[in-house]
């Protein structure tokens, strides 16, 4: 004789610890077993979109800084490229070279934020600590910048808001020379310990075929196993000028794609990312920041579809002009909007305990699901 | 690697009336217009076809082309008659590195397109925010439901159609408060 079991709702969420905001999940569980996952999302809806339509292209600035709050800087230089792209902009050398640095300063504060929280995630609460004491120091490079810690507002049309400080080339090059003896720590601490690969090793494997299919990029598409990266793929800015290597998931201690391998992923990128930072600091040439700013920001009639490497994937900007001071209409393809949408067939067949795992390695952000 | 205008003349012969017309004017990126109701067969085409091979969707956005007739309702509110709402969907080859914009309008009153969502799975999402924002019905969609605004917002309300009025009550509640 066997026991009659039938389906159990269970829902996660709005207020989970282990969402990373406000996000509801509707699990269909049998037992222990995870059948079907449905994402509720909206419940930081700001209207973006229609807000954007009202304001001038300048003032859109501020708003994309709210979109993925852990990598405003990121946000602000996808729009003010476009912008600059359709009103045909050629932005002075310095400026290049200080959006690349930032912009990279960023991705590390972002992955220190998906790295730390990912272990807080699984129960190891110390790395938390030490990744958010050092994302501090990039913090306060931020802050010397523009004044501002998480929403900056710092890439501006055609420049910047502010010219670098004086101390900000020796300041960045001591946090390098800090912070890259720290990333062996995590990863001791971390990446390798025991407790942690079990609960991340094999768990939640995602092919890559599948991966393209469902629009996946960023790390975790790359943890996959395919080297794919917007800087290399489909260069903007000056990043065809520096040296760097994009790390790929290579199933180390599980499977190729697995939650191991996108959170080792985005360790790798970390250093990377320094690379670029320690090649950038050195070349920065003399100039104004802000001779390039136009006086009428008035673009002609045209659409276009800027896209770059956010910390969490290709951040997209449509962008269609009537030839007004306003926008017609600003579109944004969020990289966490779609990497949620893989989350039903990652967590499938799996237990309810790696639904938290497989969601942090996803690393999303609802500011910028949601919009 | 492919232009815009060969894969144009590719989609044009294959295809013939329903591949309406490419427009290389606007600055920055051409734009091919096609037919609403043969998207899914020309996306289907597009994904699979050996020297195109779009396999991602990048990204796909309603867009309400406000070119309709101006007119004022029984509370002098100017709403907007007639004219088009439009999907733009914009292809990337990761094999080929090439990419294209496609366009569909529909008309405003009976927005009807086809669906993607079997061709490219990341449509999903997407073509239920046109839904959410503008009231694009995409034929053969799962699950076509509101994603960002709530589930029970009221019917025919769709917040980012140029002649969008803020409501006064939401639920029998005064908004702003």
């Amino acid at each position: 004789m066997s026991i009659k079991t039938e389906e159990l709702v269970l829902n996660m969420g709005p207020q989970h610890p282990s969402t990373h905001g406000v996000l509801r999940l509707e699990l269909q569980i049998e037992g222990e077993v995870v059948r079907k996952v449905t994402p509720h999302i909206g419940y930081l809806h700001r209207c973006f979109e229609k807000h954007a339509e009202a304001m001038t292209y300048p003032q859109v600035i501020p708003y994309t800084d709210r979109m993925d709050y852990l990598a405003s800087m990121y946000n602000n230089f996808g729009y003010v490229l476009g912008v600059e792209k359709l009103m045909g902009i050629e932005v002075p050398e310095r400026v290049q070279y200080i959006r690349v640095i930032m912009g990279e300063l960023q991705r590390i504060a972002s992955h220190m934020v998906a790295l730390g929280t990912y272990g807080l995630d699984i129960g190891a609460f110390t790395p938390f600590l030490y990744l958010f004491r050092d994302r501090e120091k990039i913090l306060s490079l931020f802050e010397m910048t523009c004044g501002a810690r998480l929403l900056y507002n710092y890439m501006w049309v055609g420049g910047l808001s502010h010219d670098i400080h004086p101390d900000f080339v020796r300041l960045t090059k001591e946090f390098i020379t800090y912070f890259r003896p720290n990333i062996k720590e995590i990863n001791d601490l971390l990446t390798f310990n025991k407790i942690f690969v079990d609960r991340t090793a094999n768990i939640g494997i995602l092919p890559v075929d599948t991966a393209i299919n469902y629009g996946i990029t960023g790390p975790n598409l790359r943890a996959s196993g395919f080297k794919f990266d917007l800087r290399k793929n489909d260069p903007y800015s000056i990043y065809d000028r520096f040296d760097f290597d994009i790390p790929v998931g290579e199933g180390m201690v599980g499977t190729v794609g697995d939650c191991w391998d996108r959170f080792y992923v985005r360790v790798l990128e970390m250093e990377q990312s320094l690379k670029i930072v320690e090649q950038a600091i050195d070349q920065i040439p003399e100039g104004d920041v802000q001779s390039a700013i136009p006086k009428r920001i008035k673009p002609p009639v045209g659409t276009i579809y800027q896209r770059v490497e956010n910390p969490r994937g290709e951040l997209g900007y449509f962008i269609i002009s009537d030839g007004t001071l306003n926008p017609f209409r600003v579109k944004v393809r969020a990289p966490s909007f779609v990497n949620m949408m893989i989350l039903d067939e990652l967590s499938r067949g799996h237990l309810v305990a790696d639904i938290v795992a497989i969601l942090g390695s996803i690393d999303i952000v609802l500011g910028e699901i949601d919009r | 690697m492919k232009e815009a205008q060969e894969i144009f003349d590719i989609l044009k012969e294959k295809f013939g009336e329903s591949v309406i017309e490419i427009n290389t004017e606007t600055p920055v990126e051409p734009i091919i217009t096609v037919h609403p109701l043969k998207i899914h067969e020309i996306g289907e085409f597009l994904r699979t076809n050996e020297d195109l091979y779009f396999d991602s969707l990048m990204n796909l956005s309603g867009v309400d082309d406000a070119n309709g007739e101006k007119v004022k309702d029984d509370q002098e509110f100017d709403t907007i008659s007639g004219g088009t709402l439009s999907v733009y969907y914009h292809l990337h080859s990761v094999k080929h590195n090439h990419k294209i914009t496609l366009k569909v309008s529909t008309g405003r009153e009976k927005p009807e397109v086809e669906s993607v969502e079997s061709v490219w799975k990341c449509a999903d999402w997407h073509e239920r925010e046109a839904y959410d924002m503008f009231g694009i019905i995409f034929l053969n969609h799962p699950d076509l439901r509101r994603i960002l605004m709530p589930y029970d917002w009221e019917e025919g309300s769709y917040p980012l159609r140029k002649d969008y009025k803020n409501p006064e009550f939401y639920k029998g509640m005064k908004v702003p408060y």
